[in-house]
């Protein structure tokens, strides 16, 4: 019954959502308040609707409803009850749930707070969002239901894929999806302001709450799938190139880039056509990724012909969205003229190369991800594009940006020279190269990738704390320390976000280039030695889990005989979904990982070990996480709380008084 | 009954669970460190975009074994891959090839970049220009305008 009415409800917000798409808009474009003003109940309404709607649906896979079909597919009783919960989305239909639940939050939220935005503006931003809200309720209800029932319930239900069956795993795809549909409010705004045809200061400071939440919710999503990679697929790398994470890594690059040219349009008044474009762009990135991917398309050209419906409706939804919003754009960008001045060098032009490094380097992502579908329809060759090409093609575009950023940060507005600024840089440099050498020194024979890497993030991270410390002023000591408590969060969110890539840098270094392997036979009871650990694989037992049998291995670590670790890397068997996967066991530093993997029987007697020590991985996560916090304490920042009325004051005082212009 | 069934299905699923097996690895640790880089190149052919160092399918393993052994017969690398590719195809490549129409990937992102900082030259070169430009329009803003920038950007 309860069931019956989610899906009842998730009708109603179709219905709904057509209503918030059509009449706001109609309103905006006649100046009818009253149909405008319909846009905020019924995007609140359309919120509530699919709460109760995702709330059924929980509710069925909570209470294992084997009358559901999607219930059967994705759930099992003996399933522990956190991923009863998480496989709601753990499958295309239930995860297509959740997302059109974020849009409308998203659409609620503006709704809601909103109110300080010009009527018209919110108007047509809600109408938008509602318009996308219809495209996917449709491509719900019509291709992907999750409330089909069956006509004969069995026992029980297939069980969830092992692999999702983990917490880094199972809060990876809804941070995904806040990024994503995020990215949705930019481009609502974009397509809104393109509709008005007028693009300011105040709009860009609108739209950039927005693209931070969703850059801050994809860089912890992305974050957490690296993470998960890292730990659960026995290997310990962190970044595959594979076609999935590159669809969720393009949307970053461009949200990233949306981000800085938000700025210089809310600053000074210029590259706005190109902030608007990006919105767009950054947008389509995201409905490629959720569904282009789920759909099979990228993984392989077959998948996509075995359900051509789910693809087709996805492919149109996609050139709808993306046509209509490109045709506005080609016809009004010529009117959002450019108001400031800067010259060549100036954090207009650092920011502008940014934004060209960053857009470049998703776009050669993109046709990496995309190139074997292109050479296999055009060309009839099948090939793979893997790892070793994005590794060529991608890092020297992070290089230049990393060298550049810390100049870029602190180069002033509208005029600049780069003498006075590379003075104050100049500890950075020689601290870079001290580091660089050093390394250099340390290691023996093992190539040039580590110490330029190490000096790239120290360049970057230091060169951070000096951005910070010269926005304190003149004057003493303690007084310049007294305004760095006081300097705006966003600052300070600057700060820590650059910070924290300066970190990644390090840690993708370290992993990348002084990681140590070791594979071998080992025995019950004799010690191993790999780098400076001394390793004993102490027993090996069959152990059995809520819905899984394991087998356990015990290892010590130790290194100058002191016991540093004792480990128990696992195989595990999930008999329901008759999958086995590998659970490595690591031991956590800040300067190293010990990473132990167990592996099958040997012949002989033994068990095959595969050990790591991989020096600064966890610097990787954690300079994600602090980017990710840099971008929270920004959201924070006070002008975006207390600025959003100016724009209506202004417009009042222009009502008011004859126009200057 | 369960367990029993379990661990039938235990030992049935085992197969290989680690990569690289211990027996495979060569006595010899230059030949070796050569293995392991070219097994970075070459993808296990039934997973979904594994290189064979990683992937724990039989086929990623015997190709591992293959591979060895044309290296144990003295191949050079390019040697190894020309015969790989000759027996699983193109696809094998993990790094395409820059023949053909693979040009066209190669040299997208040059390209791109070249494209994209000739415009960006471009108009950071409008907008300075834009300032000193004698008989063009005011592009300093005016006294009211300077007055409602402060507001919003500094309310």
């Amino acid at each position: 019954m309860f069931v019956e009415l989610g899906h009842f409800t998730l009708i109603l917000a179709l219905a709904c959502a057509v209503v918030q798409s059509v009449l706001p808009l109609v309103g905006a474009a006649r100046g009818w308040r009253s149909w405008m003003r319909v846009a905020e109940p019924a995007a609140t309404t359309q919120f509530l609707l699919l709460v109760f709607s995702f709330a059924a649906l929980t509710y069925a896979f909570v209470t294992s409803d084997f009358s559901l079909r999607l219930v059967v597919l994705n759930s099992h009783t003996a399933k522990p009850m956190l991923y009863k919960i998480t496989g709601v989305w753990g499958n295309h239909e239930g995860s297509l749930l959740l997302w059109v639940l974020i849009l409308a939050a998203f659409g609620a939220a503006v709704a809601w707070f909103g109110r300080q935005l010009p009527a018209g503006l919110r108007a047509r931003v809600l109408a938008v969002q509602g318009m996308i809200g219809v495209a996917f309720l449709g491509f719900i209800i019509f291709t992907s239901n999750p409330f089909l029932r069956l006509a004969q319930p069995p026992f029980d239900g297939q069980g969830l894929n092992p692999l999702l069956q983990d917490p880094g795993l199972a809060f990876h795809p809804p941070f995904l999806y806040l990024g994503y549909v995020g990215l949705s409010m930019a481009f609502s705004f974009a397509v809104a302001a393109l509709i008005e045809g007028r693009v300011d200061a105040a709009w860009a400071r609108w739209v950039r709450p927005w693209t931070l939440a969703a850059w801050v919710f994809l860089s912890i999503g992305i974050a957490l799938g690296s993470w998960w990679a890292y730990y659960e697929l026995g290997w310990g790398g962190f970044w595959f190139w594979d076609p999935v994470e590159n669809a969720s890594f393009i949307p970053w690059l461009v949200a990233t880039a949306l981000l800085h040219s938000a700025i210089v349009v809310e600053k000074r008044e210029v590259m706005k056509a190109w902030t608007i474009l990006l919105a767009i762009i950054a947008f389509g990135f995201s409905l490629s990724g959720t569904f282009i991917v789920r759909s099979g398309l990228l993984t392989s050209v077959h998948a996509f012909a075995s359900d051509p419906t789910r693809g087709l409706y996805v492919l149109g939804i996609l050139a709808v969205f993306m046509g209509g919003a490109l045709t506005l754009f080609a016809a009004r960008a010529g009117a959002m003229e450019a108001r400031g001045v800067f010259a060549p060098v100036s954090r207009e032009s650092a920011l502008l190369i940014n934004n060209i490094l960053l857009a470049v380097s998703a776009f050669v992502v993109f046709v990496g991800t995309l190139w074997p579908l292109v050479a296999e329809l055009a060309f009839g060759r099948k090939l793979s594009v893997g790892a070793p090409f994005f590794n060529v093609a991608f890092p020297p575009f992070m290089v230049v940006l990393a060298i550049l950023l810390p100049i870029g940060a602190i180069l002033p507005w509208k005029r600049g020279r780069l003498g006075p600024v590379l003075y104050k840089l100049r500890g950075v440099l020689a601290l870079a190269v001290a580091f660089g050498l050093l390394a250099y020194a340390i290691q023996t024979g093992k190539g040039n990738l580590g110490p330029i890497g190490l000096a790239l993030g120290v360049w970057v991270l230091a060169g951070s704390a000096v951005d910070l410390w010269q926005r304190s002023g003149r004057g003493l000591f303690g007084q310049r320390l007294c305004r760095l408590a006081r300097l705006p969060r966003a600052d300070w969110g600057r700060v820590l976000a650059h910070g924290g890539l300066g970190i990644v840098i390090i840690g993708i270094t370290g992993l990348l280039a002084w990681q140590i392997e070791d594979i071998r036979v080992a025995r019950e009871g004799e010690p191993f030695a790999v780098g400076d650990y001394e390793i004993t694989l102490d027993k090996v037992e069959e152990v059995e889990g809520p819905n899984y049998i394991s087998t356990m291995a015990t290892l010590t670590a130790r290194r100058d005989g002191r016991v540093v670790s004792v480990l128990h890397p696992e195989k595990r068997v999930y008999p329901v979904e008759a999958m086995p996967t590998t659970e490595a066991a690591i031991d956590n530093g800040v300067w190293r990982d010990l990473y132990l993997v167990i592996g099958d029987p040997q012949q002989g007697g033994g068990w095959a070990v595969r050990t790591y020590v991989k020096p600064l991985a966890n610097w990787i996560w954690g300079g994600a996480i602090l980017m990710a916090f840099g971008g929270l304490l920004s959201l924070t920042d006070r002008r975006y709380r207390v600025a959003a009325g100016a724009r209506r004051r202004r417009e009042n005082l222009a009502a008011n008084a004859t126009p200057a212009e | 009954m369960r367990r029993v069934i379990a661990l039938l299905l235990a030992l049935l699923l085992s197969g290989p669970a680690l990569a690289v097996q211990p027996d495979e690895v060569l006595d010899d640790p230059a030949l070796e460190s050569r293995a392991r880089e070219l097994s970075q190149e070459l993808r296990c052919v039934v997973c979904r975009g594994e290189n064979i160092d990683e992937s724990n399918a039989d086929i990623a393993r015997d190709i591992r074994i293959l591979l060895r052994e044309r290296l144990k017969a003295g191949d050079s690398d390019q040697e190894v891959l020309d015969f790989m590719v000759e027996r699983y195809g193109e696809y094998v490549l993990m790094r395409p090839t820059t023949e053909g129409a693979n040009k066209l990937l190669w040299m997208a992102g040059p390209l791109m970049l070249l494209l994209a900082l000739t415009i960006g030259l471009l108009y950071i070169r409008g907008r300075s220009r834009a300032a000193v430009a004698p008989g063009a329009p005011d592009a300093s803003l005016s006294e009211e305008e300077a007055r409602r920038l402060r507001e919003l950007l500094e309310d």
